[in-house]
């Protein structure tokens, strides 16, 4: 099953917000963090997400309908 | 050299890797980077050896991520350091250069270090296939270097882009790939490609490889300058990884002992309307807001740059600055370094002199200070940026009477 790596940040008023937890339950995806700093006013985590591209896709999509910045790992590749 | 590479190794958790076509830390996701022993390219490298090696790049192969012979990009790099004499008096500096990649080979840009170093690496890996995803100057270095190497060459570009762009892309007869959407749609399906085919993906699988090509302008600056470090670095900021690796390739050089401890400071140049990176270092944190860009300076148009955090650090650690310049301002660069050097440098360069001018102004750099600015694309490529404010040549009519009236100063 696929999986890919995502790299999320958080606004301040996201920070308390258990948006992992949330994806999962909404999504059939798996979530799985790999790497995370969080403060009381910013945040980012490294996810994995696990699933059919599709479900992934939509989970993408939930995320930043909850006001998630989602991007690739790698951030811009554009150069 | 053999085992000059230990592989590559995890820029956060610190976790090693062989050194394969792999970008991504599996257990953190973190970066990987390649890590060398240093205590094998001791044993041989020399400043004098570096001397006696060709008038590139590749001079420093022993310092490069390639395990065989140069193949790739044979005459980049090794551009002139030039002592800048009238734009230093114009700013009151004695020791001003230029560091002047505008008339790098074969595509007039620092692109082409990275990607003769990544292009070479990529065939000692057996790649028969490269790709990029650009908008300018990375695009115009891959497939000009991918056609000389007789690779194929992908290169992706956001379908709305200018058409003089995406011609001088064409000519080289790369495949072209237009995709309907905007930046952040080429960036979500590069990284999708880049991890299903197999392919070198320049800036994706094989950029730590690729990065470290920048480490190629502080070896040649230390060594144009007598193997001195400069006291003060003036560099544009796009992704970042450019500043990063010129701290890098300063730091390698003292570790081998070419040069005295590092004390170079590090200034970090943005565009106003793309400057997520100065402006976290100005607000005084180390990770910065993504943006959407709005500058004529293209080629620094990255809003979520992927080294921003390590640019940010690596400033911090030379106790440098960061700033940016607004379009006016970058105008006003490209055309101070023409008309007192005779340098004509893309807008990148406008933000580098730029931002000089008010380092110089704030107090930040002093006149005895050697000081060096990398200008790192050739104005030929964004003329339409300053098109409207050189002026235009005067008319007059194929008799000297006309020429003796109609121009200033003839007589």
């Amino acid at each position: 099953m696929p999986s890919l790596k995502y790299h999320l940040r958080f606004p301040e008023e996201k920070v308390p917000s258990p948006i992992v937890y949330e994806i999962g339950k909404e999504y059939p995806v798996v979530t799985n963090i790999r790497g995370a700093n969080v403060t009381e006013t910013t945040g980012w985590l490294n996810l994995e997400l696990t699933g059919e591209i599709a479900d992934i896709e939509r989970a993408v999509e939930g995320l930043k309908q909850k006001g998630i910045q989602v991007d690739p790992i790698e951030l811009d590749v554009i150069e | 050299m053999t085992g000059k590479i230990k592989g590559l190794k995890c820029r956060e958790c610190g976790r090693a890797y062989p050194a394969d076509p792999i970008h991504v830390c599996e257990m953190c996701f973190g970066p990987l980077e390649v890590d060398y022993n240093y205590d094998v390219i001791k044993q041989t490298l020399t400043r004098e050896s570096i001397e006696k090696g060709p008038p590139s790049l590749w001079r420093y192969i022993d310092l490069l991520p390639v395990e065989g012979r140069a193949t790739v990009g044979l005459d980049a790099g090794y551009t002139p350091l030039v002592h800048a004499k009238n734009l230093g008096a114009q700013l009151g500096l004695d020791e001003l250069y230029i560091k002047n990649d505008t008339v790098n080979h074969p595509t007039l840009s620092f692109k082409d270090r990275v990607v003769a170093v990544a292009l070479t690496r990529a065939r000692e890996m057996g790649f028969e296939t490269v790709a990029c995803a650009s908008t300018g100057n990375l695009a115009n270095a891959v497939a000009a270097q991918a056609a000389q190497a007789g690779m194929r060459c992908f290169v992706f570009i956001p379908a709305n882009l200018e058409a003089g762009k995406v011609l001088g892309n064409l000519v080289y007869r790369p495949t072209v790939v237009e995709v309907e959407g905007n930046y952040d749609d080429v960036n979500r399906l590069c990284s999708e490609i880049a991890s299903k085919y197999p392919w070198a993906f320049v800036n994706v699988n094989i950029r730590p490889y690729y990065a470290e090509g920048s480490k190629s302008l502080a070896y040649e600056t230390v060594e144009q300058l007598g193997w001195k470090a400069p006291d003060q670095v003036v560099i544009p900021i796009a992704s970042g990884s450019l500043l990063t690796k010129i701290w890098k390739g300063l730091h390698e050089l003292h570790q081998l002992g070419f040069i005295d401890p590092v004390t170079t400071k590090l200034h970090g140049a943005q565009a106003e309307g793309c400057s997520p990176v100065a402006t976290a270092f100005k607000r005084g944190v180390d990770f910065f807001k993504p943006v959407k860009p709005n500058t004529i300076a293209k080629s620094l148009a990255i809003g979520n740059p992927a080294d921003g955090y390590y640019a940010i650090k690596a400033t911090n650690e030379s106790a440098g600055s960061m700033d940016f310049v607004s379009d006016d301002e970058i105008v006003d660069g490209i055309k101070t370094l023409a008309q007192t050097e005779g340098i004509f440098a893309e807008t990148a360069g406008g933000v580098t002199i730029g931002v000089l001018k008010k380092l110089v102004k704030n107090g930040l750099i002093k006149k005895g200070d050697v000081t060096v600015a990398y200008v790192t694309g050739n104005g030929l490529k964004t003329q339409e940026a300053i098109a409207e404010f050189v002026g235009r040549p005067v008319r007059i009519l194929p008799k000297l009477q006309s020429f003796e009236e109609g121009v200033p100063h003839a007589n």
